[in-house]
């Protein structure tokens, strides 16, 4: 089953839901192409099984719910086609894309593709990290968006970010219990993220909610240890305990579940196999595309918007996605260059009203730099079971960067591909090695991007 | 949960035994409502090992659903009447269907 169509968008949350409605309004023939069974991506997950009900819920911690809501309905109603739980296995230049739907393949061909894959949380192996019981707070999120699973008592919190709050937020107005948050954040994070001030004081918004996020939070009674500088899982077959390093002393408390969080970073997986051109993000600490005020990417035909191109958040991400789309509708055609730029010129007055407070941000919530680095004895990539001082052995025998590694260790070979491990193993590569890491780089990514059974290629006819 | 959610569950085996779960759950997440612990264990080493990032990225729920190893229980939405099971791999063999 071979398809054809002018736009192919690459992942229903904020960015690829809005570039798919804006790019069918002006009469493109667009296709939306999601893993998740439902259009919402992970900030709007679930947004239409809760529907009006999850709008109403009063509550600090439900404020983007309405946006995602309408951002949804717009979507829905347009002409843009729609195929959820598909996952795309290759992109090729010239605008072919695999995909499998887990029982069968096939090839979809579109003239221009818009990658909107969204973010994912930082990798930030510590010890015992491979425990159950330990999960990202991004994780625990999801379950609370799709069926509002509630954690155990005795659940800690340990890391850094907005996320973190807001998922603490969530779950208390929920009713339900948090313990504790180990908050990572280095207290030097904030003098440095003073210069930026003026940026996040034109986006006041942002400053406000994570302020009231904060404030509920600690009002509820949550235990909260600032400046924790090292954390450690502790347990058997589950965790039980977690340790912590604070003011100078080594903790330790009873815990039900440890979650976890670092920030999040772009999703490049899909932007890397392609072969595009990344660029190291110092401020934001992470590699993402190079593109242009379009989001066009280094390959031809090929564009990426939202967090996948660097961390903007979801409200400027739904504006990217309409940039990008009207860029597809030029490049197809539909709309001439002129059109293009009066259409644009609102939107990218919008962006201003997100983007300012961005370097504040990045500073603040900086992830500590010795929580990149860990011990010697903390596996870095799950799937293989590799430690960090597999990978200092491998520097320390010549591998240069993250591919030779890969070959001596086996390293980002497993059935994730380097997706999790890439960016955590290239923070030890570059620490070994001396080196920064726009140098050191991280893993390439080849084709198939998931693992795709025989029965599957069966159906694609090439 | 509120009443437009609770009329929505269905029963998944987990283990072989009977959970009534959300219809929006994936299978990763009926495992950890069954109270599963651990959904696999480590090719490699034979730790015990449980979903980690339920987005897709980590491969780390990787289990036997419907008697097919190896599916992303993470990203598989709960069916009536699926089967939920551990998946324990030895000898450094991932099974792929
Ligand atoms: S829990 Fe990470 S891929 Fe499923």
């Amino acid at each position: 089953m071979n398809r054809t169509y002018d736009f192919l968008v690459i992942g229903a949350g904020p960015a690829g839901m809005a570039a798919a409605a804006t790019a069918a309004k002006l009469g493109v023939a667009t296709l939306l192409l999601d893993e998740q069974p439902d259009p919402g991506g992970q900030i709007y997950r679930g947004i239409e099984s809760r529907g009006q009900a999850g709008v109403e819920k009063p509550g600090v911690s439900q404020a983007d719910s309405a946006r995602g809501l309408r951002l949804t309905q717009e979507f829905r109603a347009s002409s843009a086609a729609y195929q959820a739980a598909t996952q795309v296995w290759q992109l090729e230049a010239g605008g072919k894309v695999y995909v499998t739907n887990g029982e069968r393949a096939s090839c979809i061909s579109a003239r221009r593709v818009l990658l909107a894959t969204g973010a994912m949380e930082r990798p930030v192996p510590l010890p015992g990290w491979t425990l159950p019981g330990v999960m990202t707070v991004g994780a625990a999120q999801i379950l609370y968006k799709t069926s509002q699973w509630l954690p155990p008592e005795a659940t800690w919190i340990a890391g850094s970010g907005p996320l973190l709050w807001l998922y603490a937020a969530q779950v208390i107005e929920a009713g339900g219990p948090i313990a504790g948050i180990l908050d990572t954040t280095p207290k030097s994070n904030y003098a440095h993220a003073l210069r930026y001030t003026a940026g996040a004081l034109r986006n006041r918004a942002y400053l406000d909610r994570g302020m009231a996020l904060q404030k509920m939070v600690r009002k509820a009674g949550v235990r909260i240890v600032k400046d924790v500088s090292a954390v450690e899982a502790k347990g058997d077959e589950h965790v039980s305990v977690v340790r912590y390093h604070a003011g100078g002393h080594w903790r330790e408390e009873t815990v039900a579940m440890l979650m976890l969080h670092q920030g999040v970073v772009p999703n490049a997986h899909a932007t890397r196999s392609l072969g595009a051109k990344h660029r190291w993000d110092a401020l934001q600490r992470s590699f993402a595309p190079e593109v242009d005020v379009w989001g066009n990417l280094s390959v031809e035909g090929y564009a990426a918007a939202g967090d996948c191109a660097g961390i903007v958040g979801a409200e400027a991400s739904a504006v990217q996605g309409k940039l990008a789309a009207l860029e597809a509708a030029r490049a197809i055609g539909v709309i001439t260059q002129e059109q293009r730029d009066v259409e644009a010129a609102p939107l990218r007055a919008e962006l201003t009203k997100h983007l300012p407070v961005r370097p504040f941000l990045d500073q603040l919530f900086a992830p500590r730099a010795s929580l990149l680095v860990p011990r010697d004895d903390v596996l870095v990539c799950r799937c293989e079971s590799i430690t960090a001082r597999q990978l200092r052995d491998a520097v320390g025998l010549g591998a240069m960067g993250p591919n030779q590694v890969k070959a001596f260790t086996r390293c980002g070979m497993g059935p994730c591909q380097g997706r999790l491990c890439g960016l955590a193993a290239a923070e030890v590569i570059a620490a070994a090695r001396g080196v920064g890491m726009a140098e050191t780089g991280v893993f390439n990514v080849r084709p198939p991007l998931k693992p795709v059974s025989l029965g599957e290629l069966a159906g694609l006819e090439v | 949960m509120n009443a437009e959610m609770s009329t929505n569950l269905i029963t998944v085996y987990v283990e072989g035994k009977p959970l009534a779960v959300h219809a929006h759950d994936s299978a990763a997440g009926a495992a950890l409502k069954a109270g599963l612990g651990y959904t696999r264990t480590s090719p490699v080493t034979g730790e015990k090992r449980a979903p980690y990032c339920m987005m897709g990225v980590c491969f780390e729920c990787l289990m036997v659903i419907d008697g097919i190893p190896s599916r992303q229980a993470c990203m598989v939405r709960v069916r009536e009447g699926m089967r939920i099971e551990r998946q324990t791999t030895v000898g450094g063999v991932e099974v792929w269907p």
